[in-house]
């Protein structure tokens, strides 16, 4: 008998907190590898939990395989915690710049209009390029990157990963490190 | 590292120097008397002969390298640890931190080589890392789910000198190898059972890795609940035990593998569903309610989604769950067995073990062997017909007794792995079955059983063949032997040249006496039997196919 499981493939986002060593995001990706996942987008950096690093990582598959992901990615020794998520659950940012032709956005105004429109800013300008920002969901920023390409003003663009924050009022990190503390001190006292 | 190796209770190393590990190697020289180093012909066999050492004594085994090619021959022995969960930790020499990452001599990355097949790689850069490391591989290896762990040890951490602080580690933080019971879900499990009218236990090797041998007796008897093992589960109860049904997967027993689509629950007891167990997973025990004992949650609903997951070292949850079950009886059920013991009997396994005439089978022989042990043995395999008939053949009433190579299917691994048995269990009989083709990829080791008088006994099952690739191309490759009759040396006369007494049988009517003459022959000793050379693996559930459908002959 089976459990009843999202099989439709979608975005997932995996949250995943470790403790700070080299070399373990070669595992993590490895995990992903071996099953045959793409990662879409991967971000690492120092949580708010001291020693402990945050992996944002999102990937395209069903609900069984980010389950297995998730489990064989916690399994590793060093991984303090996995988790995976859909878009609702989460609050989601990513920043994007634009290094934009200066003398293209001066003959065709409809440029700075779409990145006000998007609520973008420039950040730089001088008689070559200018330097416009904006931070907003996946979607809003490939939505301009395509109009701006189309006006043919683009000279670089970049994406950064996702980061996100669960909308949850439960912190997991924390449950976990606070029973793994009361744990170790119960040994300690035996 | 000599201090810390003894200070974790080390007694056995198999090993092999080099460059990269001669500062260890020269400290050995001094702990001889407590460090005993057996010195392969080849680093696979370390690690093979360090996993033997392992499954039989339940401690971790040790094996020790050079780096580079020392490092990359262990790899095959790493991957089949990982696959089987043997507790192990290998120590590979690796060029001083100045020299890494410049493709010096024997430098290879070890660790990230080793990262994906192990439970837990580590670079060794500083002498005064070595105690802490050491203590936390022990640890890593053998805790929750055992497996192999790297150390890979730079050599200037090695010429390092520093005083020795001996180091304890029995918490890492993100890592919890003992997870706490959760009642509701034994008592949930305790339920199922109760209410059960048709269950069947699947036992893997979770219950000996556990020792948890006696707590699955209670289990089982107390709501008379049949069984079935995996290979790797064989000796984790008593062959002749009235509840032990047999063998489960695709060479396994009739009566285990039909009744799992028969059932009304499954219990699953530190097995992982592998492949050759389940057949097609989308007709897999699809009546039943699944539960599932295991100590590693990324088990669960891994291969086959389950009802019940109940986390845990199955000595603690068996017998907390025991505690809540009622006794029953299960008569009618069990009884449901009898009927396909009793056809594959007649069909498979009365032919496999009492054959009138024609040449020697492997059933026969292995089955002589077993009673010549007094079933008492430790049964070590390679990967083949040789393995699928020996545990098909071989009895067990001893925990501890099942050496084989089950999720990697490693060929050469028997050889060493039963030099590693022993070294782990001295005061027993090690009977290693071995085919002609297996035999080859190890057969250095003989070098080594030479050198260390290892009692082995090696009994080589010579069919002239691949035997188990050439049963597949005969049942699905039309008969098209693609490279699998094989050309064999004289066998007889390599043992002798390492000394090693070695007799062949031909004929059935000379069979016990040379079984007989191996067993009262002290040390190791070579029993070539002439097989026959186009002998099939039955019954056998073919690749994808369901389950309850065993063919009992070709």
């Amino acid at each position: 008998m089976e459990q009843e499981q999202d099989t439709s493939t979608k975005l997932y986002t995996f949250l995943i907190y470790s403790e700070n060593v080299p070399g373990l995001l070669s595992q993590i990706t490895a995990v992903f590898t071996r099953r045959q996942v793409n990662i879409e987008s991967l971000n690492v950096c120092a949580s708010s939990t001291p020693g402990a690093h945050k992996y944002t990582v999102t990937a395209n598959c069903d609900e069984r395989m980010a389950r297995i992901l998730t489990a064989q990615i916690e399994k590793r020794i060093e991984v303090l915690q996995a988790h995976y998520y859909t878009d609702d659950q989460l609050f989601i940012n990513e920043t994007a710049l634009f290094k934009l032709s200066t003398p293209v956005m001066l003959k065709n105004p409809e440029v700075g209009r779409l990145i006000r429109f998007h609520n973008g800013s420039i950040i730089e300008v001088n008689n070559t390029y200018a330097v416009a920002e904006i931070t907003g969901i996946t979607n809003d920023i490939l939505s301009l990157f395509g109009a701006l390409k189309s006006m043919d003003c683009v000279l670089q663009f970049v994406r950064s990963g996702r980061i996100c924050i669960t909308k949850s009022r439960v912190e997991h990190l924390d449950e976990y490190l606070a029973v793994r503390e009361a744990k170790r001190n119960a040994s300690l006292k035996n | 590292m000599m201090r810390a190796l003894e200070h974790e209770g080390v007694d056995v190393l198999f090993g092999y120097p080099g460059g990269s590990i001669m500062p260890t190697y020269d400290a050995l020289y001094d702990h001889k008397k407590t460090l005993n180093h057996i010195l392969v012909r080849h680093e696979q066999g370390a690690v093979h002969a360090a996993q033997g050492y392992a499954r039989v004594s339940g401690k971790v085994g040790c094996a020790i390298v050079t780096s580079g090619p020392g490092a990359t021959n262990t790899v095959t022995g790493i991957a089949d640890a990982m696959i089987d969960s043997t507790p192990m930790v290998v120590i590979c020499g690796q060029v001083g931190v100045a020299m890494l990452g410049t493709d010096a001599f024997q430098e290879v990355d070890v660790v990230g080589v080793t990262s994906p097949i192990s439970k837990w790689s580590y670079q060794i850069r500083r002498a005064e890392d070595v105690a802490w490391a050491v203590a936390r591989a022990f640890y890593i290896a053998k805790s929750g789910r055992p497996g192999p762990v790297v150390l890979d040890f730079a050599k200037n951490a090695q010429t390092g000198m520093v005083d020795f602080e001996p180091a304890k580690v029995d918490f890492i933080r993100s890592y919890d190898p003992e997870p706490d019971l959760n009642m509701t879900d034994i008592e949930r499990a305790a339920k199922l059972i109760n209410n059960s009218v048709k269950p069947f236990v699947l036992v893997g090797q979770g219950v000996e890795l556990g020792n948890a041998q006696e707590e699955l007796r209670t289990f089982l008897e107390k709501a008379d609940l049949p069984c079935g093992t995996t290979f790797l589960g064989l000796s984790a109860i008593p062959s002749d035990h009235r509840l032990n049904m047999g063998i489960l997967g695709m060479h396994g027993n009739l009566g285990p593998n039909v009744m799992t689509n028969q059932c009304d629950l499954l219990i699953a007891v530190g097995m992982r569903f592998d492949d050759r167990v389940t057949g097609n997973l989308a007709t897999y025990a699809k009546q039943a309610k699944i539960i599932h004992f295991d100590i590693d949650p990324a088990e669960f609903n891994k291969n086959v989604a389950v009802d019940l997951t109940v986390l845990g070292n199955c000595k603690q949850t068996l017998a907390a769950v025991t505690k809540l079950m009622s006794e029953s009886k299960h008569t009618a059920w069990i009884d449901g067995f009898k009927p396909y013991n009793e056809k594959e009997y007649e069909k498979v396994i009365d032919k496999a073990l009492h054959p009138k005439e024609g040449p020697l089978l492997m059933g026969e022989v292995i089955r002589k062997v077993s009673e010549a042990a007094h079933n008492e043995g430790i049964m070590v395999t390679d990967v083949g017909q040789n393995q699928l008939m020996a545990c098909r053949y071989f009895k067990f009433t001893q925990p501890r007794s099942v050496v084989t190579s089950g999720g990697l299917g490693t060929m050469g691994f028997g050889l060493p792995a039963a030099i590693g048995a022993t070294f782990g269990a001295p005061d027993r009989t090690v009977c290693l079955f071995v085919g002609d083709g297996g035999l080859q990829m190890t057969i250095q080791e003989l070098g080594t059983i030479m050198e260390q008088g290892a009692p082995v006994k090696i009994i080589l099952l010579n069919n002239n063949y691949l035997g188990n690739v050439r049963q597949w191309q005969e049942m699905f490759f039309a008969h098209r032997y693609s490279f699998t009759p094989m050309l064999n040396p004289n066998y007889e006369l390599i043992a002798k040249g390492y000394g090693i007494p070695a007799k062949t049988v031909i004929e059935r009517g000379d069979l016990d006496a040379a079984i007989a003459e191996m067993f009262a022959t002290s040390g190791p000793y070579l029993l070539q039997c002439a097989i026959k050379e186009e002998d099939n693996v039955l019954p056998m559930t073919p690749p994808g196919a369901n389950v309850d459908e065993m063919l009992l002959e070709v």
